[in-house]
């Protein structure tokens, strides 16, 4: 285990426009390492920016991110993400075994070709996920929770620190919702920090032991015993705040 | 350093094959190699009208090209146009990040000015640019040594660089997003990118033509992705169609007099494309019309074992024959359709016909599948009404196509589920087939 006083991820300022219309507005958090974070909030509250900023696929107009106290930049090796899996052709000519090798890249370099040493963790990260029986397959020959899986034994052959998930349940059967959550609790005994984008805030209370609320804006990050109250899930759901959305809109038409 | 290069230029010229005719396959060979090569990471990547907007923005470049080289010599035309179609891509870039319009609008509004711009340019200067209608529709017969030593080279190029950097690109292509977090210089990648597109539309440009470059880029691309699932093997195929096409389109237009090359090579890709588009074994039309009519007949076979089956249980199991006719009037149907449907039967050796042909009984393997059929059926009846909520009169006509396709692992899962039922909703008892194996009699008591 790390020490628990470690940051795995501070956000400084971190604000994110679409068009000129700002999406986030100046997140600040610092998630302690080892903790497993629901990034929870309503539809179109950011939750999908908010990770895709903090990886770089989302430009950022303001603000940083620092991962384990360096730059994002330097330390990109030691994180780890796993996008919303309607986000690439699941028709496209590649294997299960060649998704998950995937993860791997990360260390060869652009030339690099992946060896008997990435193979290994790449076998291990599908093992871990019960799809080694499918190595072979073409992935459009797999059903939602299967292609899950193949995306997160993708992330486990990355072997990083930090994961940022958007969204894994999404479309997954329950032998795979359950399969999963156990695994990010594996996931967290080895000292890794999880932050994953959740729909629904039923089960957000369960599977998660701190909560990042998010609605355009940081409404609270903690605990799940002090953050999951009545009031704080009032102020994120409650509706956008009227004048900050409509502030923004006119500030997209500048 | 320079006889470095002099040698190098020997090689190359040793290479090129002096007959007319070699030259033209020569031609073909790597215009099929560098079109066949790109164009699959045109299919997968969804930028097909890409190849063909880079394709037209190359016009002015060529044009450019034949104005200002005295000597025409291809280097220089080769490098106008490819900077031209490089233009072209960026400037579809560039709309498509400074407005709101999708890529589609931007490369319809880029193709339409860049060739237009061509067209009007080249009908100013018509003594300088006579042979552009060689660029504009393809004339394999018209390229020369020093045509083929520049599309060589070009090749070259783009094949190296595609074979080092083919695993991130699929990468790239494949989800971008992850690419980003291995810390994957994706802008770069995709300037790569283009820079090969345009390699390979200035390849092909001379045999094909401007207008038809794209059906290269394309078509054999399309058919090696119907064919396989693996990329490596959809780069080779892809290369193998390209170049079959090039040849094969390249001889008929020298063949017969007046016919443009561009527009044979582009057709005699989609003959090819076509074909496959038939008979590919998995994606093809024809396999799936085959797949879809096995089905139906294993369908039938499968409703008639259980017709034969169920008037066995109205009979509380107490003959062992069933006639041909109780068989027709039990599915509703003829009596002719009935008996083929008893000869498709009986050649699987699930049925025997007595001798007098028009009673039969179920073989033991017969008895095993209409007995798994019949508990398909009740099973799921009995799910959908116990654990879906459905209705008792709602459950039936699902359960006559679900009867079909459960696999033995989910009717395991169903079994444990709804603790190894013995009764169908509807108070029919469901058939335990595995115990088949263990009675001594055939005839389940």
């Amino acid at each position: 285990m790390k020490p628990a006083d470690e940051i795995a991820l501070e956000t400084h300022d971190l604000t994110v426009t679409y068009h000129k219309r700002p999406v986030l507005y100046g997140i600040d958090v610092a998630v302690p390492s080892g903790s497993l974070v629901g990034i929870v909030g309503p539809n179109g509250a950011g939750k999908s920016t908010f990770i895709k900023s903090v990886m770089g696929v989302v430009p950022s107009s303001g603000g940083w991110v620092k991962v384990f106290g360096k730059p994002m930049r330097e330390n990109l090796p030691r994180v780890g993400y796993v996008p919303q899996r309607e986000s690439v052709d699941w028709d496209f000519p590649v294997t299960v075994m060649d998704v998950a090798l995937m993860g791997t890249y990360g260390g060869l370099g652009l030339l690099r070709r992946p060896g008997k040493v990435e193979k290994r963790r790449a076998s291990e990260a599908l093992e871990k996920v019960g799809m080694l029986p499918y190595s072979n397959r073409q992935i459009g020959n797999l059903s939602g929770g299967q292609q899950q899986r193949v995306f997160l034994a993708r992330a486990l052959a990355q072997d990083s620190d930090l994961y940022l998930m958007d969204e894994p349940f999404v479309g997954v059967d329950a032998a795979t919702e359950a399969a999963i959550v156990t695994l990010l609790r594996e996931m967290r005994e080895r000292g890794k920090t999880v932050m994953v984008v959740h729909h629904d805030l039923q089960s957000a209370g369960e599977y998660f032991d701190h909560l990042l609320l998010l609605n355009m804006r940081l409404v609270a990050f903690g605990a799940v015993k002090d953050v999951y109250t009545p009031e704080l899930l009032q102020k994120t759901y409650g509706g956008r705040l009227t004048i900050l959305s409509e502030v923004a809109d006119q500030a997209a038409k500048l | 350093m320079f006889e470095d290069v002099s040698f190098l230029a020997s090689m190359i010229d040793l290479l090129i094959p002096g007959s007319g005719s070699g030259k033209a396959i020569m031609a073909a060979v790597l215009l099929g190699a560098s079109c066949g090569l790109l164009g699959c990471f045109v299919v997968l990547r969804r930028v097909a009208l890409m190849g063909d907007a880079v394709s037209h923005a190359v016009l002015p470049g060529v044009v450019a090209g034949l104005i200002y080289s005295a000597e025409r010599s291809p280097g220089v035309i080769f490098l106008f146009a490819a900077a031209a179609g490089l233009l072209g891509a960026c400037l579809v870039r560039l709309m498509m990040f400074s407005t709101r319009l999708k890529s589609d609008a931007a490369l319809g509004i880029v193709l339409a000015t860049f060739f237009a711009f061509g067209i009007m340019w080249q009908s100013r200067n018509q003594q300088d640019t006579v042979g552009v209608m060689n660029f504009l529709f393809g004339n394999i017969g018209s390229i020369d040594a020093s045509d083929l030593r520049m599309m060589l080279v070009t090749t070259l190029i783009l094949v190296v660089t595609m074979f080092f950097l083919r695993r991130p690109l699929l990468m790239m292509s494949f989800d971008e997003g992850f690419s980003r977090g291995l810390g994957y210089p994706v802008k770069i990648l995709n300037g790569v990118f283009y820079f090969l597109l345009t390699f390979s539309v200035v390849v092909a440009l001379q045999a094909v033509g401007v207008v038809l470059v794209s059906a290269m880029l394309i078509t054999p691309a399309a058919a090696a992705y119907l064919l396989t699932d693996r990329f490596e093997r959809m780069l080779i195929l892809s290369v193998v169609f390209g170049v079959a096409s090039g040849i094969s389109g390249g001889l008929v237009s020298a063949e017969v007099n007046g016919l443009p090359t561009g527009p044979v090579i582009a057709l005699s890709a989609t003959l090819l494309f076509g074909i496959i588009y038939l008979l590919a074994p998995r994606h093809g039309v024809l396999s799936k019309v085959a797949r879809t009519l096995r089905r139906g007949m294993r369908v039938r076979r499968e409703n008639t074992l259980k017709a034969i089956y169920q008037i066995h249980e109205g009979e509380g199991f107490a003959h062992e024959e069933v006639s041909v006719l109780m068989l027709a009037r039990k599915r509703g149907q003829t009596e002719e359709k009935v008996n083929k449907d008893c000869k498709a039967l009986l050649s699987r050796g699930f049925i025997e016909m007595a001798e007098d042909g028009v009673s039969l009984h179920l073989s033991r393997l017969g008895w095993k599948r209409a007995m798994e059929i019949v508990r398909n059926h009740r099973l799921w009846e009995l799910y959908l009404t116990n654990e879906a909520d459905y209705a008792e009169d709602h459950v039936h006509e699902d359960a006559e196509k679900i009867e079909h396709i459960l696999e033995p692992g989910i009717v395991r899962q169903l079994e444990q589920h709804l603790d190894f039922p013995e009764l169908d909703p509807h108070g029919k008892p469901i058939p335990q087939p595995a115990h088949l194996v263990t009675q001594s009699s055939v005839v389940p008591s």
